[in-house]
């Protein structure tokens, strides 16, 4: 410490570390922390197995110390630790230019460009089908089963049958996998709003209809928005849902390029490594995303009066 | 039923006895799944232009649904209804009423002089106008300097306030309260009768006002409708005497408790019946 922090009154402390113990920092540093060493456990545990098969049959002397500092250096660990995971990312973001098919980034971006286009095809399909199923009755009681059926039959069986079906009928590329992403992401989007749609109270209702409104000016000065905060809500499950489906779209294309495909070919060859190091990507690319949309939520929603 | 032409001659404006309302007969029941609920049966009520009519009873006796016949919200199932001379749909369609419910019901996402310009957007107002009538009502409920705050941010009793400027802002003639106040404290309450009254006054708005606060009813009506529950119907109507300029302190007044009195033992009587 300085002579300035010397001279401050005992207990003082810098602003950070005060911030961090009387905030959300310092239990999400414990809890993280916590997990890491778990985590190094685990590594250990894990790999021990194989490391002594290779102690014995190379017929090396090893004591303790060594088994734990070749278990977290494996080629290829049945689990990885945290600090190759890191250096994986690492070499294979800042360390390799982001034209190259090598880099991490480049892999994001395509999955991230077919999560983009499917999250706002299946947002707006699903704003749409809500709008009819709150203004139709007929709607109401045929579209809503369909939409709860669509969700009951596993992703994994759908996508490679979306992607045939398409390629066949010449579409391939982006379009096929977005679409896997919109068939997830609508549902969220359309429950929320279908509540959202009828959220207005009874006599809000009536109000309106004691100024003749039409079953427009209904809509966009009423049912619209009271639905916002729903949509924004039903908005981040569908976003990091359609990040899933991008990634799913890719499993079954063959495709040489994004997180699916990365997740792939690591499991393919035995990378351990590289799975880890692409399922870290997808968390963050969530995290992103969700936090993008919660950043949009709190912009509108201050612009809307809501108690701060 | 009480409702006979003498009561209502002397209740009318000073000038012309225009009829904003004509209930004749009127009955609504409505079908649910423990059978029939007879909400109205029977009644028979005039109200004419410039009056101030309050409608007093037990809980469940009908009021806010007449009330919501006047203002097509519900349909009659006997008997006919005219809202200025058409029937209460037309009455609507012509936006004729401005409706104030229980609850202020003001939309969280607009600021007040929002709120207030919602039925002025919806009936097609120009900018300009718009701008220039919620000005006028929000100065006439007194929550001028209020325009660029959100609902929350005002009391119970300014938000009230709020909801009687939208239902003013357009130029219906007729103004329907369901107990707009009932939410209150007492000394909020008598503060905005006292407004509500210099606000008709100086509109010379016709008045249907729900409550069941029977020193209310007596400070505030030109008439007083009792009704009594099971099913719904008026068993009284009693004419003020009161002169229509009427300070706060009218209500101790001998005048006021004797009309008072009237009011609770037609209030009693309705009960006796069941
Ligand atoms: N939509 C409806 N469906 C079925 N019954 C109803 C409906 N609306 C009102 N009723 C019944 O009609 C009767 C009259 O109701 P109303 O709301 O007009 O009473 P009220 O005099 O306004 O009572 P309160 O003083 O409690 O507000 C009640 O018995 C009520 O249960
Ligand atoms: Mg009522």
């Amino acid at each position: 410490m300085t002579a300035a922090a010397g001279t401050a009154p005992a207990g003082a402390t810098t602003p950070f570390f005060r911030r961090a113990v009387e905030g959300k920092t310092l239990p999400i540093l414990i809890v993280l922390g916590v997990i890491v060493l778990i985590w190094y456990a685990f590594t250990v545990y894990l790999n021990a197995p194989w490391q002594i098969d290779a102690y014995e049959r190379a017929g090396t002397e090893w004591t303790a110390a060594d088994l734990v500092r070749d278990t977290m250096a494996q080629e290829r660990p049945v689990l990885p630790s945290p600090h190759q995971v890191v250096a994986e990312i690492w070499k294979t973001t800042v360390g390799t230019r982001l034209t190259s098919k090598r880099n991490l980034f480049y892999h994001a971006w395509i999955t991230l460009s077919s999560t983009l286009l499917g999250f706002v095809i299946g947002t707006a399909l699903g704003v749409l089908l809500a709008v009819g199923i709150v203004h139709n009755r007929a709607m109401d009681k045929s579209v809503m089963p369909w939409v709860i059926a669509s969700q009951t039959i596993p992703i994994l069986a759908v996508a490679p049958m979306i992607i045939v079906v398409l390629n066949a009928i010449g579409l391939s590329g982006l379009l096929p996998k977005a679409l896997i992403s919109t068939y997830l992401s609508f549902f969220p989007v359309v429950v929320g709003m279908v509540k959202g749609f009828r959220s207005p109270e009874a006599f809000q209702l009536d109000l309106m209809r004691t100024y003749n409104a039409s079953g427009a000016q209904t809509f966009w000065k009423l049912r619209w928005p009271a639905a916002l905060p729903y949509l924004f809500t039903s908005m981040k499950v569908a976003v990091a849902i359609s990040l899933v489906g991008a990634i799913v779209g890719e499993l079954p294309t063959g495709a040489v390029s994004g997180l699916g495909a990365r997740l792939l070919a690591g499991s393919y060859y035995g990378q351990t490594v590289q799975i880890w190091s692409a399922l870290f990507m997808a968390a963050a690319l969530a995290a992103i995303l969700v936090g993008v949309v919660g950043i949009g939520q709190r912009m509108v929603m201050a612009r809307m009066g809501e108690k701060p | 039923m009480n409702a006979n032409p003498a009561i209502r001659q002397e209740a009318s404006s000073p000038q012309t006895s225009q009829p904003v309302v004509e209930a004749k007969g009127l009955g609504l029941t409505f079908e649910t799944n423990d059978g029939p609920v007879r909400a109205l049966a029977d009644v028979d009520l005039t109200i004419n232009k410039g009056e101030f009519v309050s409608f007093i009873g037990p809980s469940g006796c009908g009021k806010t649904t007449f009330l919501r016949v006047i203002a097509d919200l519900e349909q009659p199932t006997a008997g006919e209804i005219l809202v200025n001379g058409m029937t209460p749909e037309e009455a609507r369609r012509k936006r004729a009423y401005g409706y104030v419910f229980q609850a202020a019901g003001l939309f969280p996402w607009r600021t007040i002089e929002q709120n207030v310009a919602l039925p002025l957007e919806i009936m097609g107002y120009s900018r300009a106008e718009q701008k220039e009538r919620v000005h006028r009502t929000l100065d006439l409920v007194n929550l001028a300097g209020f325009e660029k705050k959100f609902p929350w941010q005002l009391s119970g009793g300014m938000q009230q306030r709020a909801s009687i400027a939208r239902a003013l802002a357009f130029d219906a003639d007729l103004l329907l309260m369901d107990e707009p106040f009932g939410a209150l404290d007492e000394i909020v309450r008598d503060h905005l009768n006292e407004q509500l009254l210099e606000l008709w006054a100086r509109t010379g708005k016709t008045i249907g006002f729900v409550t069941h606060s029977i020193p209310e009813a007596v400070y505030l009506s030109t008439r007083i409708v009792v009704m009594s529950p099971r099913p719904g119907r008026v068993t009284d109507v009693i004419v003020s005497p009161l002169p229509r300029e009427r300070p706060l302190d009218i209500r101790e007044t001998p005048e006021f408790l004797e009309i008072a009195h009237r009011v609770r033992d037609g209030l009693r009587a309705g009960h006796g019946d069941d």
